[in-house]
This record gives structure tokens, C-alpha cells and sequence, in this order.
């Protein structure tokens, strides 16, 4: 009779822990220039490698490289450095402003300025963003006020959202920025159903859709796959693979021994791996699935490789889960030490003009951070009027809601 | 029953509650080309229950269609619809299975107009049939309403007849508020007074199987005194309304019985305006009882018709058990429990479900 050994759990660990290093080498990276480009129209089933290699563009020495890189304009280049550079002062200030006590919690996206800033640079006006709370560069790459967005972080007076939503839950309509909510993933499957509604309406205009590695764990995510396949929906459907959700290495939302992007390959979408810090890979990767969407070629999905530099958020500690030094480690490297050395290389940008722009958005970020706290910060309790708490729960306010505002006496 | 103008001037047909849903849908698809309806079954096959019957022939494919078997996809995709600017009607096969669509309700077709200041809204309209009485068993007849009702951001409606149901959900369609369109399936075919050994009269045969071809609504937020009356008031909705009504004639009690129609927001004034008048309050549903929507009920009236009340308000619901298969009409709220528990409020029979201590000693 055979012997049966006792069954044992698999419970995935990452390899590097507070005091030991992590092993990279579970990556499946690839050299820049290495991965093919596959033509617009191709079909899902003949994305099968693409989702299991890493589009690269920048090599080690900054230069473009291989089928991926295509002619932009150093212009454009120069806008997505500014971008990025703007994104993270903007985050190291706002950082020190929770500190501060100014407002009550903070999410930096440190080390992935360069997804969303791309993206959105090859987006068209008229798109629209399903973002995750990591995306404030989609925001900031199209230069919306920063006096905006930090008045919704210190819920003041002249927050849009009137002191409804947690800090960095931002709204920007007119920007292309759907209402983030804490609920994850829930954005995912939402974005498919803006693309299809622009389908149904015969328009031109395309949904990008934007979830992390921890939240494709979530059911909305492969929801939003199979909506998405079903109807070919014009959707990109990003997943961001930071390696970390909260304290949870990426193996055990599922990534141990395969790829986000295979998800897609394996719903019959059109998938990508790429490297999630290379801005030209980023831009490049996202032109060929705007281009798939916008022509009626359906969804794309692409995992983009990448880290989260930073803590999760303000209330995150990460020397209690992983080692200090980790980004440091991480082959990617860093997304705008990448694309700056590339454009010095080109001779579009020079260390004279990196530290100018840092010096000059520094000082673009206090002039807003002023003025945004000159109407007010959590601190001092100036936010919109308290009867508005009663506002647009429903579209017109019942009288239940009358009452009880009545009853709050304001 | 609230007649508007426009209903009275058209001419009317004969439906069943099936044909007025299929009706309001269609009068909406012709009137706005932001209404697209999707769901399991509903489009080429015309739903399990025949709602949306021949919408896709005469509309197409990409206003009626069908769905994966995904209900947080389904209403996912509704919200992000919404948000471009649609206005979807999307059914859910039994209000039993919208659980999986639960954090695409709460968290975001009910909230998504609020968190953003108004800069995106879910017009959505759910549809789903609801309620028991037909051996559907653990998941074919549930009443979910009170997990919609306890919701901010949500509107939750429930019909009891073709007339209705049709003004109603033209009314939720339009409405810019995610709208919980509850259908008793008991109803579908025909009123049911909970009678289950007589045969059951079709709507053809009723007078509120009479409805207009037309666009006409019936305002959210409005009740409807369905039968009048002076010694007690009845609060209910649904298929409870026809247990109500016949529960009034056999116990011979003169019972005012008011169809909520919209559960929530509710109109507060015509129920009010009937307890004081009567003094006396029964609340009836065929939702499990603790936490259920009768609680509120039962709240409102305790606090806007204290003094008026001449003795205790009764609830009659589902029993405190999933719904069962084989004693389904021991678990159905009867027009015999109906009757007594009318008959208690009026003082004319002696115990109380309230449980006192001794009924709490007996049921140890």
C-alpha cells in the first residue's frame, strides 16, 4: 500500500527580511532592447512571451535601445523629468506636512513617478483615469494646481471635496481622475464599464485603469479582465507591481513563479510586461495600447515592474517587514535618475538644470503649500461648512437628512 | 393608488407586472439613448423571468445585452457607465445573489456622488426580483431591503402591482440616484394573498393590471393608501400588501393598509398622517424580523405618533431562519397571523409576540 507523506501548507515568503538581504533574482528581468514589439493588432494568444519577459528601452548607460524605442520629442522627454522631479517634492513636502500634524494621513508614490506620468502624456484629453491612491502623478503631469490638491489633503475651506474624503482621495473630473475610493480594485472593473459606455456611444475616448500586485487578489480584478475580454472594451488595465502591499511581498498576492501580465494573457487580453522605472519603456508600452484601444482592438493589460521606494503610507513602518536598504538593491534602479541620465546623454538636460528645477519646484510646492494653508489645515479646523456634511448624499436632500441637519443645529 | 395626469389620458392594456416592468424599460430605451440594460439572460434570451423579452431584438445589441455571470461585475460596469454618462438598468437574477455586488453598492454606486462633491454620479437603476411564497427555497426568496435601506446614498423600491411597477421604475430610471428596484416574483404573474391552496387569479383580472401604454411615473417617495380604513393602520409593501388586504376582510378588521412603495427615503407624511388618525399600528414584511426594515418602521412611528398610539405597535415578519423549502408556508407571514396579530393590536385577543418574561420562560 503507498505510503502518504503529510500535506504541508505553502505560505510565501519574501527572501529578504529586516537584517538580510532581498534576492532580486525572482524578477525575470530582461535586457533593454531584448523584448520584441508585437504589432498593434495582435492577438492575445501572441502575447504569451511578452507577459512573461520585461520591456526595456534604457540601458545601464541611459541609452534608448531595441524595437521599443521610437523617436520622442526631447520636449516631451524634458515634461515627464519635470513631472516626476515636481511629483516627488511635492511628496516629501506633503510628507513633512502630515508630520506637521497639518492634515492626518499621507501615501507617497516614491520610485513610481514615472508609470503614471508617461501614461498620461500618452493619453489624449477627453480620457479617463481610473486611478488607485498612487496616482498622483496622473495629476500632476497635467499640471492641475497643487494649491488643489493640497487643500483636499488639509480638507480646508477650499477642498472640492469638502472635507468628505481621507487625504489623497482626490477627484479631478475635468483632469481625467476618477473619485478615488479606499475600497481596492472596486476602480478596476469600473474603468471597463466607462470604456464600454464610450463604445456604446460610438466616441473616440479611451479608459486607462490603475490597481496594484496586492489588490489583483481582489474579485474586481478579474472581473474587470473578463468584462473587459467579453466586450473588447478600449481599456489599459495597469497593474502596478511595487513588490509590496502594505507588508505583503508580491508572492503572496499570487505572484511567486508566474506574472501579473500572464493574468491578462490568460483572460484573452493583450498583455505586456515592462519596466515600470525606464520612462521611455513606460511611454512607449503605453502609446501601443492607446493606440490597440483607440483602435477598436480592444484591451490591454500591462504589468508594470517597479517599486514602492517609500513606506505605504504615513502610517507605515517598512523597517518592521523588509530591509532598510532595499530600493537600493532594486535593478530597476531609479525612474528619474534613469530618464535624466538618458536626456543628459542626449544633450536635453544638464546638472545645472536638474538642480535649478528642484530649486524651482520647491519653491513652486511652499508658495502652494502657503497659500493652501492660508485657508486652512486639519489643525486649525477651518474646512467647509459643517452643513454640507448633509449635501449630496442623495441628489436632492430628503428630510431625513433635512431633519438631522437640523438637529446638528447648523 | 396615486393616478398622474398623464397616465389618465392614455390608453391602457392589460399587463401583468412582467409585461408593465418590460414596458417602463421599453418606453425608457425609446426615450433617452443613455439607457442601456444588461444583465444574465437578459438580452438575446429576454431574461429567466421574460422582463426584458424582445428589447434587444428592437434596440440591439448595444443597448440590450448580456452579461458574465458576475454581479459586481455587472454592477461595476454600471457604475463606471454612470459615470461617463449612461444610465443603465441592470438586473441581478435574484435579489439572493447580490451579494457579490455588495462593495460595488455600498461602497460606490451609493457613495460615489457624495466622496466626489457631485463631480460624478451612478444613475443606476438594480433590478431584482425578491420575495417567497413560490418554494424558491434558501436563494430564490430572500428580502434583502433592509441591507439596502441602511445604506446612505440609496434609494430602495418595491412595487406590489403592474401599475406601479411600471410608473415606479420609469420614476427610478430617471432618477439621478442609484435606485434598488425590488420585485416580489410572487407578484410577477398575479396578486397573492398568501392564500396558497386557491387558485391564483391573473393580473387581467385586476384593476391595477390596467396599465397605460405609455410614459407616465409614479413618484419616489410617495405611498399609496391601498385600502382605506379606521381602526388601525398597516405599514407593508410587496406581496404583503395582498396578505394585508385580505387579512382586513377575514378578521374584519377596518384596516387602513399603506403600500410604502418607496421603502427609503419613505413618505413619512401619509404614514403618520394614518396612525394618528387610527391610533394603532401594525408593520408587516416578509423579511426576517431582528434588524429588519420593520424595526425602522416600527422607530419612526414610535417616535412621530407616540401619543396618538393606543397600543403597542406589532411587527409581523419572516421568522429569525434562513427561508426554508418544505415549510414554506409556515415561515410565510399568513393572512391567519396576519389576522391575529391585527386582532392583539385592536385588543380583541389576548398574547403578544412582544415577549414577555413569561413567554421567554415558556420558550426556554
Amino acid at each position: 500500500m503507498r505510503q502518504n507523506i503529510p500535506l504541508r501548507l505553502h505560505v510565501p515568503e519574501p527572501s529578504g527580511r529586516p537584517g538580510h538581504a532581498t534576492d532580486f533574482s525572482y524578477l525575470r528581468l530582461a535586457a533593454a532592447g531584448a523584448a520584441r514589439k508585437p504589432p498593434v493588432d495582435t492577438s492575445a494568444i501572441d502575447t504569451t512571451d511578452m507577459a512573461y519577459t520585461l520591456v526595456r528601452v534604457l540601458d545601464d548607460d541611459g541609452n534608448a535601445t531595441g524595437p521599443w524605442a521610437q523617436a520622442i520629442a526631447p520636449e516631451l522627454l524634458r515634461k515627464g523629468l519635470q513631472s516626476m522631479i515636481k511629483t516627488r517634492i511635492f511628496d516629501a513636502r506633503m510628507l513633512i506636512a502630515q508630520r506637521q500634524k497639518k492634515m492626518s494621513f499621507y501615501m507617497q508614490s516614491l520610485g513610481e513617478e514615472a508609470i503614471g506620468t508617461a501614461q498620461v502624456m500618452a493619453l489624449s484629453k477627453g480620457d479617463m483615469c481610473f486611478p488607485s491612491y498612487r496616482q498622483q502623478n496622473l495629476l500632476i503631469a497635467q499640471d492641475v494646481p497643487l494649491f488643489d490638491m493640497m487643500c483636499q489633503l488639509f480638507s480646508n475651506d477650499r477642498d472640492r471635496l469638502k472635507g468628505r474624503q481621507l487625504p489623497v482621495m482626490y477627484s479631478v473630473r475635468d483632469a481625467g481622475f476618477f473619485s478615488i475610493s479606499g475600497n481596492l480594485a472596486t476602480q478596476f472593473v469600473q474603468a471597463v464599464g466607462w470604456a464600454m459606455a464610450s463604445a456604446i456611444k460610438g466616441d473616440t475616448k479611451i479608459a486607462s485603469a490603475w490597481i496594484g500586485d496586492g489588490a489583483t487578489a481582489a474579485a474586481d480584478f478579474q472581473t474587470a479582465l473578463t468584462f473587459a475580454h467579453v466586450y473588447q472594451a478600449p481599456v489599459i488595465l495597469n497593474v502596478i507591481n511595487n513588490q509590496w502591499a502594505i507588508s505583503s511581498f508580491q508572492a503572496l498576492a499570487g505572484g511567486e513563479s508566474t506574472t501579473f501580465a500572464a493574468r491578462g494573457v490568460g483572460s484573452g487580453i493583450a498583455s505586456l510586461r515592462v519596466d515600470g522605472n525606464d520612462f521611455l519603456a513606460v511611454y512607449a508600452a503605453s502609446q501601443w495600447a492607446v493606440e490597440r484601444a483607440r483602435g477598436n482592438l480592444g484591451p490591454t493589460l500591462i504589468e508594470w515592474v517597479t517599486y514602492r521606494a517609500g513606506p505605504h503610507s504615513t502610517s507605515d513602518d517598512p523597517s518592521k517587514y523588509r530591509p532598510a536598504d532595499d530600493w537600493a538593491r532594486f535593478p530597476l534602479g531609479d525612474p528619474i535618475d534613469r530618464l535624466k541620465r538618458h536626456l543628459i546623454g542626449i544633450g536635453a538636460w544638464s546638472e545645472e538644470e536638474q538642480h535649478s528645477t528642484q530649486k524651482a519646484y520647491e519653491a513652486e510646492v511652499i508658495a502652494a503649500q502657503k497659500q493652501a494653508e492660508s485657508h486652512g489645515t486639519l489643525a486649525t479646523g477651518q474646512t467647509s461648512s459643517v452643513a454640507s456634511m448633509f449635501e449630496d448624499v442623495y441628489k436632492d436632500m430628503p428630510w431625513h437628512l433635512r431633519r438631522q441637519r437640523q438637529q446638528l443645529g447648523v | 393608488m396615486n393616478m398622474d395626469d398623464t397616465s389618465l389620458k392614455q390608453k391602457t392594456t392589460p399587463m401583468t407586472m412582467i409585461q408593465a416592468l418590460r414596458s417602463a424599460m421599453d418606453v425608457m430605451l425609446e426615450r433617452d439613448d443613455n439607457v442601456v440594460i444588461f444583465g444574465q439572460d437578459v438580452g438575446y434570451f429576454g431574461g429567466v423571468f421574460r422582463c426584458t423579452e424582445g428589447l434587444q431584438a428592437k434596440y440591439g445589441r448595444s443597448r440590450v445585452f448580456d452579461a458574465p455571470i458576475s454581479e459586481g461585475g455587472i454592477v461595476g460596469a454600471a457604475v463606471g457607465m454612470g459615470a461617463y454618462g449612461l444610465r443603465p438598468v441592470v438586473e441581478i437574477q435574484f435579489a439572493d445573489y447580490f451579494y457579490p455586488a455588495t462593495d460595488q453598492i455600498v461602497s460606490e454606486a451609493a457613495r460615489l456622488r457624495y466622496r466626489s462633491a457631485g463631480e460624478f454620479i451612478a444613475p443606476l437603476t438594480i433590478r431584482m426580483p425578491c420575495g417567497g411564497g413560490i418554494y424558491g427555497g434558501q436563494t430564490h426568496s430572500q428580502s434583502p431591503e433592509a441591507l439596502f435601506t441602511h445604506v446612505s446614498g440609496l434609494r430602495t423600491v418595491m412595487p406590489s402591482n403592474p401599475y406601479d411597477a411600471k410608473g415606479l421604475l420609469i420614476a427610478a430610471i430617471e432618477c439621478d440616484d442609484p435606485v434598488i428596484f425590488l420585485e416580489p416574483k410572487r407578484l410577477y404573474n398575479g396578486p397573492f394573498d398568501g392564500h396558497h391552496d386557491q387558485p391564483v387569479v391573473p393580473w387581467s383580472k385586476h384593476p391595477l393590471g390596467n396599465v397605460p401604454d405609455g410614459y407616465y411615473t409614479v413618484p419616489l417617495e410617495s405611498a399609496s393608501v391601498f385600502r382605506a380604513g379606521a381602526e388601525l393602520t398597516v405599514l407593508t409593501y410587496g406581496t404583503m400588501v395582498f396578505v394585508a388586504d385580505v387579512a382586513a376582510a377575514e378578521s374584519g378588521i377596518d384596516a387602513e393598509i399603506i403600500d410604502l412603495r418607496s421603502l427609503w427615503p419613505l413618505d413619512l407624511d401619509t404614514i403618520v398622517a394614518s396612525v394618528k388618525k387610527t391610533g394603532r399600528c401594525v408593520v408587516l414584511h416578509e423579511a426576517t424580523q431582528t434588524s429588519g426594515f420593520g424595526a425602522e418602521l416600527t422607530a419612526l412611528i414610535q417616535e412621530h405618533c407616540f401619543y396618538h398610539l393606543e397600543a403597542p405597535i406589532e411587527r409581523i415578519a419572516g421568522w429569525d431562519t434562513p427561508y426554508p423549502h418544505a415549510h414554506e408556508w409556515a415561515y410565510f407571514p399568513s393572512p391567519k397571523r396576519v389576522g391575529e396579530a391585527y386582532r392583539r393590536v385592536m385588543g380583541t385577543m389576548q398574547g403578544s409576540h412582544a415577549g414577555d418574561g413569561a413567554a421567554t420562560r415558556e420558550a426556554r
